[in-house]
Formats: structure tokens, sequence, C-alpha cells
């Protein structure tokens, strides 16, 4: 059964139109990617996943229900998480204090709630950095504390925006398996990735999104090989002046 | 709660509470009272703005509401004072409230919010000032009539006591809101409203919660003052002094934080106490001992009395303190 399935979701802002018509479904229990090259609309396509921003058109499924009309935090209830990709630390509290917020969704009493933010830190790999600032984290420090956090929230559904953006190729090889883990632990996981790497490490199916539209959908090595998605990375032409340039590599 | 929460409620009690047992010259008893009241009005501005991160710039439209429903229903209806001061607080905590709703569900926040609160004191002030039931710009008195059943003491020490015991009990319910569900979420609004959202937070509910508890405990406050004084204006009421007393406080001593607003009042006037003592009778020679602490604060202790202090026992305590 498909957890998420977001039909025919449009979004303008005034006469822009950031989400064009797109559709997309996640199974439950997969790592699902959504790529697509800077502004397509793909930070935009999570914000009304999440109920930040209301669609102008279209409707979102979730667990089998109209989600459309429910406002972010209900949301969160109902088992949606996202991480941000210009990350949102509350810079003010430590790491364990910014995780036990999530932790709070669902546990009532603040003891419960540090405990399983120590949990939570310990599975991405912030154990150690518990008592510190938030704001005194490094980069890849604030991209765990945005997993941590979502993580804690318990929920069943993992938005993830770019979290191995910015992080070193060290860093991204420790964060892939902490991602997979989670999935494996039965959090399904739709993730927005420049890191092709990773996407293809880890992403069962992949949709590219390109100026608003789901240009295609399939198994990351096969959406890699479409002529109409390497001419949105590359701009028109260019996948026949790759396929000349291979051809004359050959001859 | 855990006792290394209380000890340090406690011990600011005992010293405070001590004081009436040594000293009985009415100035010192007037000063201590009217220090309290401003510390409760400063506690009940500090859960909404230094927890939760809503600067209200007009904390005077609970203050005052509070003591001129005490003051009513005492002298216009007739109604038990301890029971006037009763609803004196409820009244409180739902003007907060519906302040609250039509400024947060607008989405109004930082100095929109700051100054929204302002325009409510301001429109409540002149209309106490106008209309018959609040006495208009006469005032009203509460009727003498010492007797505990009236809220009304012979010794100026139970006051003190009296006050204290509502100073105390909201520095244990702020001690409570710091280690609770509705604190951690209430310090997630102020530090980043999006993303407490995403984290499941319902925002909107919070900053109500927030916003009627604050009125709530500075209307309780206004209440006190009516019992202390038997006489309220629209001026003292919903004057712009106790708004930015209100504020002053919490911010000196520490926002945010449970001992910062009594810290913060006590300083204050005790300071402005001093100046007067040592600088004789000049006219306004307090405010400007209050402005240049203000900015003495803002520059070298922008996190309050308190903040520096843990900095302090920090950096002596070699990065041990909390
Ligand atoms: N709140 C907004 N108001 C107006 N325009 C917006 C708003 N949010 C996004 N946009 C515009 O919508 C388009 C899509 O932006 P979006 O951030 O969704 O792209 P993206 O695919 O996430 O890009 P990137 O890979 O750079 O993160 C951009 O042109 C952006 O400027
Ligand atoms: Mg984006």
């Amino acid at each position: 059964m498909s957890l998420l399935a977001v039909s025919r979701i449009t979004k303008r802002f005034g006469g822009l139109v950031a989400v064009n018509d797109a559709s997309l479904v996640v199974e439950q229990g997969s790592i699902t990617g959504l790529i697509g090259p800077n502004g397509a609309g793909k930070t935009t396509l999570f914000a009304v996943i999440s109920g930040f921003e209301a669609p102008s058109e279209g409707q979102i499924r979730f667990d089998g229900r109209d989600i459309t009309a429910l406002p972010t935090h209900v949301r969160a209830k109902e088992g949606i998480a996202r991480t941000f990709q210009i990350v949102q630390p509350f810079a003010g509290l430590s790491v364990a204090e910014n995780i036990a917020v999530g932790a709070h969704l669902r546990h009532a009493r603040r003891d419960d709630a540090l405990a399983l933010a120590r949990d939570v830190a310990r599975r991405v790999g912030l154990g150690a950095e518990l008592d510190k600032s938030a704001a005194s984290l490094t980069v890849a420090g604030r991209k765990r504390l945005e997993l941590a956090r979502a993580l804690a929230t318990g929920p069943k559904l993992l938005l993830l925006d770019e979290v191995l953006a910015g992080l070193n190729p060290s860093e991204i090889r420790d964060i892939v398996p902490v991602i997979r883990a989670i999935r494996d632990e039965g959090v399904t996981i739709l993730m927005i990735e420049h890191v092709m790497q990773a996407v293809m490490n880890l992403c069962e199916r992949v949709y590219v999104l390109a100026q608003g539209r789901i240009i295609a959908e399939g198994e990351p090595r096969q959406v890699c090989e479409d002529q109409a998605v390497i001419e949105a990375y590359l701009g028109k032409g260019a996948a026949a002046r790759l396929s000349a340039r291979a051809g004359g590599a050959h001859g | 709660m855990t006792g290394r929460a209380l000890m340090p409620i406690l011990v600011a009690a005992l010293l405070i509470g001590a004081i009436p047992l040594f000293v009985s010259a009415n100035t010192v008893l007037n000063f201590l009272v009217f220090t309290l009241i401003i510390a409760l009005a400063a506690q009940g501005w500090n859960i909404l703005g230094g927890y939760g991160g809503q600067f209200s710039f007009g904390h005077a439209a609970f203050f005052g509401t509070g003591a001129y429903a005490a003051a009513i229903l005492q002298s216009r209806f007739g109604i038990n004072a301890w029971a006037a001061f009763a609803i004196g607080i409820a009244a409180g905590a739902a003007i907060g409230w519906i302040i609250g709703y039509l400024s947060f569900r607008s989405g109004l926040r930082g100095s929109y919010f700051a100054l929204v609160t302002l325009a409510f004191a301001e429109v409540f002030r002149i209309l106490a000032n106008a209309s018959a039931i609040t006495g208009g710009a006469a005032g009203l008195l509460v009727k003498l009539d010492v007797r505990p059943e009236n809220f009304q003491f012979a010794s100026r020490a139970v006051f003190v006591w009296i006050a204290l015991a509502l100073v105390v009990a909201v520095l244990v319910l702020t001690a409570w809101i710091e280690r609770s569900r509705f604190g951690a979420q209430l310090v997630a609004v102020r530090e980043n409203e999006g993303a407490a959202k995403a984290l499941g937070v319902d925002t909107l509910k919070v900053k109500l919660t927030a916003i009627a508890l604050s009125a709530g405990v500075t209307a309780a406050a206004g209440a006190l003052y009516v019992q202390y004084f038997l006489y309220i204006d629209a001026n003292i009421a919903y004057g712009t002094w106790i708004s930015v007393e209100a504020l002053l406080a919490p911010i000196i001593g520490g926002a945010g934080t449970v001992l910062g607003p009594l810290v913060g009042a006590v300083t204050l006037h005790g300071l402005g106490e001093i100046t007067k003592t040592l600088a004789g009778r000049v006219p306004g020679i307090d405010l400007v001992a209050f402005g240049a602490l203000l900015i003495v604060a803002v520059a070298f202790a922008p996190d309050g009395i308190i903040g520096l202090a843990r900095r302090l026992r920090a950096r002596i305590g070699g990065g041990g303190g909390a």
C-alpha cells in the first residue's frame, strides 16, 4: 500500500508556478528519491506535503486519508516529519533539548522525552554532543540534528530535504548507513537529494522534478539515462551531444 | 520537581520574608510590598516574553484589568475582597486570551505584536478614564475596613508576606513550566516557530496558554495593588509605567529564567531608592538610574543578571556551571 499519495498538486506564488500538476506515490517501507535542478520546486512540494503551504490545486493522501486541509502540527501527529534544507535549529537550546521538543510529541513527561532524545542522538551519531549548544554545532552536526529532531517525533514518513548537502564525502559515507537503518526500523523515507551517489545507493525509486513538473520516474539508474532528465539538468540538446561524444570516443 | 530547582526559590523567599521580622520602618515595608508587586507583574510578563519570546509592550492591559475588577467588584457590587481578587485574576487571564487570539490568529509577532498590546492598554486606559463604572478620572476608592476577611490588614508585614507568597507561588509555577512539555514547546516557539510546528507543536495553542497565564499573573499584581493602596485610577491601572516595569525587570534580571524578574525588580527599585537617597530629591533621578542600568545590561549582560552570574560561575568553575 502506498503511504503517501500526492495527486496533481499545483502551487502558485503569484504568477510563478513553483509546482505544476505534480503527482507521486511513496510506498510503505521504501526510500523514495526526489531529484531535480535548482529551483525545480522540490522544497515547495515538501512544504505542501508537510502543511507549511496550502496547495493551489490537488490533494495529499496519507495513510489512506485526505490530509490536504490539516495544519502542520496535526500532520506531524499523524506521522509526517520533515527536515529543513536551510537548517532551523533552536539555537538557544542544547542538542538534547532540541531533540526533546520532537520527542515531546508522543511523550508528555520530560524525563521520557529526554531519554528518547538521548537514544535518538546516539542513533544519528550526536551522542557525544548532547549538552552542547545547538548553535555551536558544525554544518554536519546541524544536519544530524535536523534528522534527530524529526526522528524523535516517531514518524511514519520522514521527509528529508538535502540532509547531505554541504557535507564532505567522508561525512556522507557516515550518514548514508544511518538513513538506511532508519528505514530498516520501519520509517518510510522521501528524500530530496543532489548527491547522486547517495541517491543511487539508497533509493528504490526516484522522481524527477523540473520546472515544477514531474518529468520522469523509475529506478535511479534508469532515470539517470532518461533523455528528458539529462536535458533538464544540462540544457536542451545535451543528451544528443553526450551520446554523440560517447559514440565518437568509441570510433 | 527536583530540590535543585526549588532551592534558590526557598532561599529567596526566606531572605525576603525575614526582613519584616527585623525592620518595622514603614518606608522599608512599603518599598518591599511595592517591589514585590512589580516583581509579580514582571513574572507574568516573563512567561510570555521571556519563555515564549512574544514581547508585550502592554502588560498594563492585564495589570489594570486585575486592579479594576478587584476594585469594582468590591466597591460597586459588595463582593468579598478575596473572591474579587480571584475574579480579577480570571478576568485578566480572559483579556489576555482574547488579545492573544486576535493577534496570534492573524500571525502578528515581533514589534507588531508589541504595538498591538500597547494599543490595547492605551484604549483601556482611555475607556477607564472616561466611563462611569471605573469612577472616571477621579478614580475608585475601596472602602477602608481593616479585617482579614476584607483582604485588609493593620500590619504592613502581613502584606509583605502575602505579596511574597504570591511571588513564590509564581516562582514555583515558572520552575514547573521550565520542566514541563508546555515549557519545552513554549521555548521552541520562541526559538523557531516554523521548526516547532514541524515537530508537532500547536503553536497557536501554546501561545494562547502562555498569554492567558502571563496575563493572569500580572492581573494578580494589579489586584494586589488595589488591596494595598485601596485606590486605583486609569493612569495607574492602565498606564505605560507598569508595562515598562513589567518588561524592564525581567530584561535586567534575566528574561526566560525563573528568578530573573524578581532579581530585576529588586535591583531596579533598590538602585532607584539608593540613588534617591544619595542624590537627594532631584525629580526623576531614579529614572535616570533605570536608564543607565538598562544600557549597561543591554551592553554587558544581554541575558540579564542571572545570565551574567551563570557565565561568571561557569568561568570560575572551569565550565562546570549549569
Ligand atoms: N514562499 C515563496 N514565495 C515566492 N516564491 C517562492 C517561494 N518559495 C519558493 N519560491 C520559488 O519557487 C521556485 C521553486 O523553489 P524551491 O525552493 O521549491 O526549489 P528547489 O527545487 O527546492 O530548489 P533547490 O534545489 O535550489 O533547493 C523557485 O523559483 C523559488 O524562488
Ligand atoms: Mg530546495
